[in-house]
């Protein structure tokens, strides 16, 4: 699991967005050693942003098993919702949900549909005391699994690390090139 | 659920639910129509002999509305980040989101225009041939527009934006269609070559519109 620290505009969101293929490198390229050679970064990963790509007139089952179809098969989605202690609210508009709430369903995402990359854009913001322990858990049980974490964070998080990566702040020649290892 | 199945499926529930806009098209198109022989006046042959082309024309407009929000909201709420993120090609993804809004949008305009034809003194003959050539023109109104949605999707209020550039793609589909109309009512020309060619830029659109599409929104990614 890597942190990528680092001030505002530093690029922490543009390096994990760059690493998704959601924005194109002006120079250099990333890399995959020990993925699918038939897929794309992207297609191998999670990537859990600021947006939260939730539909308010959608069910909370409804935004999720959609997203499970759409990265991939039936998913785990009622597994899913419970371990993320939105169990009982899987009938209710996506509407009525708090802020916090709303980032628990995108973290949801994650176990719904197995992807071997997280990519987490500040996965603790908005998230209570307890969220943030259930994000510690489930991010140490994908990296026990075998699976990869980069992960943006902007203060402290009750998350373990195993590495970190510290972005200066605004710099004209901005990282180009990253490499990622599944252990 | 395959991908684009469930694709199809969610922006149909969503433009069927409350503030989705499924019906905005065919209330726009009613309103339209039904203004038209309070502006004619009552000449009833007049208003038979045009029926048609303010048929095509109502449709062509209401088929605009919605464009703006086809593409955009799922842009702004991220949702298209893990659309490029999934194993479905983004053409079919938009393909489906198209075909969604024309169940939503243009299917209503097709139902409702022989209801409309008899407020317009449409014989039985015309109202037919108005329906069957809409049924074959509003898919390439659709996929014509999915390109428009598709160049402005990053833009706050690109709804005027899409008009422009979109209805100038859309006058053969307007011509063949009220060409076509016409002719199943009086002739000359037989029904089958205009309608022949609507069919065939409906076939191109659906095929073409999805790649210029994506092609648009991948460009976006900067």
């Amino acid at each position: 699991m890597l942190a990528v620290t680092g001030p505002n505009g530093a690029g922490k969101s543009s390096l994990l967005r760059l690493i998704a293929g959601l924005l194109r490198p002006s120079a250099g390229s990333v890399t995959l050693t020990g993925g699918d050679p038939e897929l794309s970064i992207g297609e191998q990963a999670h990537y859990v942003g600021h947006q939260d790509a939730l539909k308010a007139s959608l069910t909370v089952a409804e935004n999720l098993s959609f997203w499970a179809s759409i990265l991939g098969g039936a998913g785990k989605v009622e597994e899913a919702l419970s371990r993320v202690g939105l169990g009982s609210l899987a009938p209710l508009p996506a509407l009525h949900l708090s802020a916090g709430q709303r980032r628990r369903l995108s973290l949801a995402r994650l176990l719904a549909i197995q992807r071997p990359i997280w990519l987490l854009d500040e996965p603790a913001s908005s998230l209570d005391a307890p969220g943030g322990a259930m994000l510690a858990e489930i991010t140490q049980m994908h990296v026990g699994g075998g699976g990869l974490i980069l992960m943006a964070v902007h203060g402290a998080t009750d998350i373990q690390a195993s590495a970190e990566l510290r972005l200066q702040g605004p710099s004209p020649n901005p990282r180009g090139t990253s490499r990622g290892q599944t252990p | 659920m395959t991908p684009l199945a469930a694709l199809l499926l969610r922006d149909t529930r969503l433009a069927l639910r409350i503030g989705g806009g499924a019906f905005i098209g065919v209330l726009f198109f009613l309103m339209l129509v039904m203004l038209v022989p309070f502006a004619i006046g009552p000449d009833l042959a007049l208003l038979a002999r045009i029926g048609p082309a303010i048929l095509w024309l109502g449709a062509l407009l209401a088929s605009l509305l919605g464009l703006d929000r086809l593409l955009a909201t799922d842009h702004e709420d991220g949702s298209f980040d893990l659309i490029l993120m999934a194993r479905t090609p983004l053409e079919l993804a938009v393909a489906a989101k198209a075909l969604a809004h024309w169940v939503t949008i243009g299917l209503p305009l097709v139902i409702a225009a022989p209801l409309l034809g008899i407020l317009l003194n449409l014989g039985p003959r015309a109202i037919g041939s108005v329906a069957l050539t809409l049924l074959a023109g509003t898919p390439a109104l659709t996929y014509i527009g999915l390109i428009g949605a598709a160049l402005t999707v990053a833009l706050r209020r690109g709804g005027l934006l899409i008009a422009v550039l979109v209805l100038p793609l859309n006058i053969p589909v307007l011509i063949f269609g009220v060409t076509a109309s016409n002719a199943a009512m009086t002739g000359p020309v037989p029904f089958g070559a205009p309608f022949g060619i609507l069919c065939a830029l409906s076939l191109m659109s659906i095929v073409l519109g999805p790649f210029a599409a994506a092609i648009a929104l991948r460009q976006g990614l900067d």
